[in-house]
């Protein structure tokens, strides 16, 4: 199987899969298990790829050309290769999960959610593997459209105005803001490829970088910076799994990994430094780390706090970008992969406690660590990864970005960096910490074991070991981050 | 022979076939007659599409008279463009005809109404193939006279005054269109587009030749249902017969699209155009036409009205490439043409298939049946996310030239009119996509079945055509690259 | 001065009609006065053809001995057929017109606008 080939396969299985999915919709079962194998194929696929990839050889192929110049084009390079791995795994993961949330939360509709992750996860794929601007955008609507159903799935009317939000806000920033900027730059160079160090660089008045930065910056609401966040907090009225995987993983990383692709590959990071097109943005981010953390900490509902807990930990990858430095770069690209295993297992934790005890509250949660220690542990260990205390991957990711900060003399970022973890502390350890030590509100006593489904609990627990891994063994990751930011 | 004589075969066959079916006994005899006719004229004009794609043209004298005497057919790109466009929608609206024209239309005027349709078809052809003014004007008004019928034989009784008020007002436009090519007439002695294109070149800044211009435009502009001359279309639309307003929003208006460019840019030339700032009229009453129409779709409450009021605002959209007056600017206008007739085609057809299964289009009567009708919905879904322009989709395509235009000229303006109108796309397409999935079902609604097969068939040919003309250009922006530039319009320089 | 009246006389009747009938069409509620005012609108516009096809000391356009200047034929013709389309534009006008008192009893606009408001 030619390398070209695999790409195509990599991003049409999914919907290969969602195809079979529908075939199968009366018999659940069988539903389920070709949603296992598609993902397991997809991860092989992916991890194929990832074994014949290296930074010389060129691994691309056209598939059509709507418009002149501007093909359908799929190309892996090492960013690309990291997002698409982290996805497909955890797509593997969540679909272990899912199959155990649906079905003891008795959810309806099973099929057409199963269908839509599928496609959705192809969407992803197709961001991950985009070899120009143009793919990318296509695939990134796609991914919009393709998670409107699973959003609004459970079709009351909390649901649908969730769903209302959430796609008007991330069409109306990619229609509004991000096709034009699209556009300009397609007027200005004539093309959209993705470059080594960018294809704007002499095109461009520098007075305008800045502008036209801001448009990519905020045109890409999936990367939720300030004031074009609230389309995330909308979404948790999702079934958990699509939390979990979509806005942990996929939606939000498809939007921080296009921040960062377009700032490496089409800006390119000596023109944003020497027009400083970041100078200003680089607030925005910082204020968004800032605020969404405060925001986060009064939040009784737990999926709404970890919702503003990732618009807090979009913006770290965001910053990392805004810095345009090799150090900056790696620490953002990283953060993709540690954010994700610790912020889906956190995700897993909430949804298991809801569908074991219906509790969605955390005030509610005194106390029930000691009847569900699995999942309180679990949550334990994606905290301080997401925190960034060794031994748990998270730190790495803040270590770099605080690098690219010093790198850089921004000490004031630096003091919010630094603050925020504090505020990471306050507003995610009380949760474990309540849970093994706290009392119930009510006054129950918890002496019996009853934790999640096994299938949800299997998954939780793979996340949160590879978060500990992670530290130990960034591997493959840590490689592609390197090579991506140039930091080699 | 048949080649030699292609491009009047086009408009004779129709017109020879309209007759006799009439005479024809009612029932399925007159469906059956016409789609071999329809399907003819298609095949036929996909041949003239092929002989003029690499930039050549046809010239075809009618009855032996040489032109400017004679009346003469000049296919270029253009034409043949136009041509299949409307060959197109004809040949696939007539097997999604058959149920609906069972259901709304009397038994004993069927044939009648196949004879009408075939009428229609003749005269939107003919505007397509000619190359003489006066021709021109014989066919719209043959086209138009049909369509009044056609639209007045919907099943509620205001599609009488909706076709009365398409009348008058088509009338009035049509006879502005005659005094403008009577003025030209008067200060050139022609009536032969060519010829005029030479003839009036020297004497452009005669106010004979302005005026005539200006009540030319007004006219077409009446036909095209450009802001504010829009106000016969939401009612036309709404209360035909499924079958026709899936072919005249696929087609009247855009023909008339052709005609405005034809007249402005071959006939009248560019630089005319430019010297009496008309670019202008048409910038500013598109943006106003894009956005009110949009705006006044979100408050529909009748799934036909918002089509019709979107159909509104996507001419505008053809306009504004007009009043750009740039390769980037008229090519968006011919590629749209293509695209709007796949888009609003399907999602005529598909809210057809709801009033077929309903018999309503009103909201109130229909929330919710996306959940019964989910390959119909599914229909609706896909062509409303070409309309709002998702890449992946023909829609994309337009709006992507569109854009181009736009910032080619730095008109911010207008581009960002341009974004504005698809983010209101997205507002009342996604009214729609809620209110069909999402809803309760109406409490007054029979739980019905999916649109029966004939109806299904061509109402994902569209939609399949949607997504194929949007990954798969060549066809329609290698036409319109090749008609932009016969029409003699040039890139825009500073 | 008088030379611009006088000597365009036919425009001015032209103007004339066509004002007086588009006017009709917009101002009167009752249908057939709008149709008539349509006719009378088409009219006009036939007169302005017919008016500018007239050839200076030209007699009828069908060649005759000892005649060299004859008026312009082809305005003629183009006008038959646009009186042709004018008729059958009335004669759809009317029988619309028809068909709508049988459905709504009026033909008076306002009315109709009426009833197809309360329902």
């Amino acid at each position: 199987m030619s390398d070209q080939h695999l790409l195509l396969l990599a991003v049409f299985t999914p919907f290969a899969g969602a195809l079979a999915i529908v075939l199968f919709r009366h018999w659940p079962n069988l539903r389920e298990t070709v949603t296992l194998v598609t993902a397991a194929a997809v991860c092989l696929i992916v991890v194929t790829v990832f074994m014949r990839f290296s930074s010389d050889t060129l691994i691309a192929i056209d598939i059509a050309e709507p418009l002149p110049g501007l093909a359908i084009r799929f190309e892996v390079e090492s960013l690309g290769m990291l997002f698409a791995l982290v996805a497909s795994v955890l797509w593997l993961v969540t679909s272990i999960y899912a199959i155990g949330y649906m079905r003891k939360h008795d959810e309806k509709n099973q099929t057409r959610f199963y269908a839509m992750f599928a496609i959705a996860i192809g969407c992803t794929l197709g961001i991950a593997l985009a070899g120009n601007l143009f793919t990318l955008f296509l695939w990134y609507e796609m991914l919009t459209i393709s998670t409107y159903p699973l959003v609004a799935h459970a079709g009351n009317k909390k649901a649908r105005r969730g769903a209302r939000t959430y796609l008007s806000i991330l069409l109306g920033t990619s229609i509004g803001l991000l096709l034009p900027a699209i556009l300009i730059t397609y007027t200005i160079t004539g093309s959209l490829d993705f470059q080594e160090g960018g294809i704007l660089a002499g095109k461009l008045d520098p007075a305008w970088a800045g502008l036209l930065y801001a448009l990519f910056i905020f045109g890409i609401g999936k990367a939720a910076v300030m004031p074009f966040h609230r389309w995330l907090p909308a979404a948790m009225v999702a079934p958990t799994p699509v939390s979990a995987l979509l806005h942990a993983v996929a939606v939000v990383k498809a939007g921080v990994f296009t921040v960062l692709k377009v700032t490496i590959y089409i800006f390119g990071t000596d023109f944003i430094t020497s027009s400083g097109a970041n100078d200003w943005l680089i607030w925005f981010a910082g204020a968004t780390i800032l605020l969404a953390s405060l925001i986060a900490m009064v939040q009784d509902n737990l999926k709404l706090r970890l919702a503003y807990s990732t618009i807090s930990q979009l913006s770290y990858i965001v910053l990392g970008a805004l810095l345009a430095t090799n150090m900056g770069l790696l620490g953002g690209a990283l953060h993709i992969t540690m954010h994700a295993f610790a912020k889906i297992t956190l995700f897993f934790a909430a949804g298991a406690i809801l569908i074991t005890t219906d509790k969605s509250n955390i005030s509610d949660m005194g106390g029930l660590g000691r009847a569900m220690p699995v999942t309180f542990t679990a949550f334990l260990i994606g905290s301080l990864s997401i925190i960034g205390l060794p031994p748990f991957g998270g730190m790495w990711s803040k270590w770099y970005l605080g690098m690219g900060m010093v790198e850089t003399g921004q000490w004031l970022l630096l003091a919010v960096l630094l603050f925020s973890s504090l505020l990471n502390i306050a507003y995610l350890l009380p949760v474990p910490v309540r849970g093994f030590f706290g009392k119930a509100k009510d006054g129950t006593e918890y002496v019996q074991i009853k934790e999640a489904p096994i299938s949800c609990l299997l998954a939780m627990v793979f996340t949160s070991l590879a978060s500990i891994v992670l530290f130990f063994y960034p591997g493959p990751f840590y490689e592609l981050a390197l090579d991506a930011s140039g930091a080699r | 022979m048949i080649e030699q004589n292609l491009c009047l075969l086009l408009v004779v066959i129709p017109l020879i076939a309209a007759p006799v079916t009439a005479m024809l006994p009612a029932g399925r005899s007159p469906w059956l007659f016409t789609l071999v006719i329809t399907w003819l004229c298609f095949a036929l004009s996909i041949w003239q599409l092929t002989i003029v794609l690499d930039g050549s043209t046809i010239s075809y004298e009618l009855g032996g008279w040489a032109p400017p005497w004679g009346i003469e057919y000049h296919i270029d790109a253009l034409n043949a463009f136009v041509a299949l466009i409307v060959s197109g929608i004809a040949a696939i609206t007539l097997p999604y005809a058959l149920r609906t024209v069972e259901k709304e239309i009397q038994l004993q005027e069927t044939s009648l109404f196949y004879a009408l349709f075939l009428l229609c078809l003749v005269g939107l052809l003919g505007i397509a193939q000619t190359g003489d003014v006066f021709n021109l004007f014989v066919f719209l008004e043959i086209s138009s006279l049909s369509s009044y019928v056609l639209i007045a034989m919907g099943k509620q009784r205001r599609a009488l005054t909706a076709a009365y008020q398409y009348l008058i007002m088509g009338s009035i436009g049509a006879t502005f269109l005659l005094i403008g090519i009577g003025l030209i007439y008067a200060e050139t002695g022609t009536l032969n587009m060519q010829d005029l294109h030479q003839r009036l070149q020297p004497i452009l800044d005669h106010r004979t030749v302005h005026t005539g211009f200006v009540f030319m435009v007004v006219g077409i502009a009446l036909k095209l249902a450009l802001f504010p001359l829009h106000l016969w279309l939401p009612n036309a639309y709404k209360y035909s017969p499924s079958a026709i307003s899936v072919f005249l929003s696929a087609t009247a208006t855009k023909v008339a699209v052709y005609i405005m460019l034809r007249m402005v840019f071959t006939v009248f030339s560019t630089s005319f155009l430019k010297i009496t700032h008309t670019e202008f009229i048409f910038l500013i009453l598109g943006a106003f036409g894009v956005i009110v129409a949009s705006m006044a779709a979100i408050v529909q409450h009748d799934l036909k009205r918002i089509l019709a009021y979107s159909s509104i605002a996507q001419i505008s959209y053809m306009v504004l490439g007009m009043g750009f007056a740039s390769t980037l600017g008229i090519t968006a206008t011919v590629v749209h043409v293509f695209n709007h007739a796949l888009m609003k085609g399907a999602l005529f057809m598909a809210a057809g298939a709801i009033v077929y299964r309903v018999g309503s289009s009103r909201f109130e009567n229909i929330y919710g049946i996306g959940r019964q009708m989910p390959w119909t919905f599914a229909a609706i879904f896909v062509s409303g996310l070409s309309l709002i322009g998702i890449p992946g989709t023909a829609g994309f395509i337009s709006k992507w030239y569109f854009m181009l235009a736009a910032l080619e000229q730095q008109a911010w303006l207008i581009a960002f009119v341009i974004l504005l109108g698809s983010l209101l796309s997205v507002v009342y397409m996604w009214k729609i996509f809620e209110a069909l999935f999402f809803h309760r079902l109406a409490c007054t609604a029979p739980p019905v079945t999916e649109a029966p097969l004939s109806m299904m068939l061509p109402m994902w040919t569209l939609v399949l055509a949607n997504i194929y003309f949007g990954i798969n250009t060549e066809l329609t922006v290698g036409v319109a690259e090749t008609a932009v530039r016969l029409l003699g319009v040039t890139a825009y320089h500073e | 001065m008088i030379d611009i009246i006088i000597g365009h006389y036919n425009y001015w009747i032209v103007i004339l009609l066509m004002m007086a009938g588009f006017y009709t069409v917009i101002n009167r509620g009752n249908l057939i006065k709008k149709i008539a005012g349509l006719n009378i609108f088409q009219t006009s516009v036939f007169l302005l053809y017919i008016s500018i096809g007239y050839v200076n000391e030209g007699t009828t356009p069908i060649i005759a001995e000892g005649f060299t200047r004859y008026a312009n034929p082809l305005p003629h013709v183009l006008i038959l057929t646009a009186i042709v389309v004018g008729v059958s534009t009335t004669a759809l006008g009317l029988a619309l017109v028809v068909r709508i008192k049988r459905a709504y009893g009026t033909i008076e606009e306002d009315e109709i606008h009426d009833k197809d408001m309360s329902l």
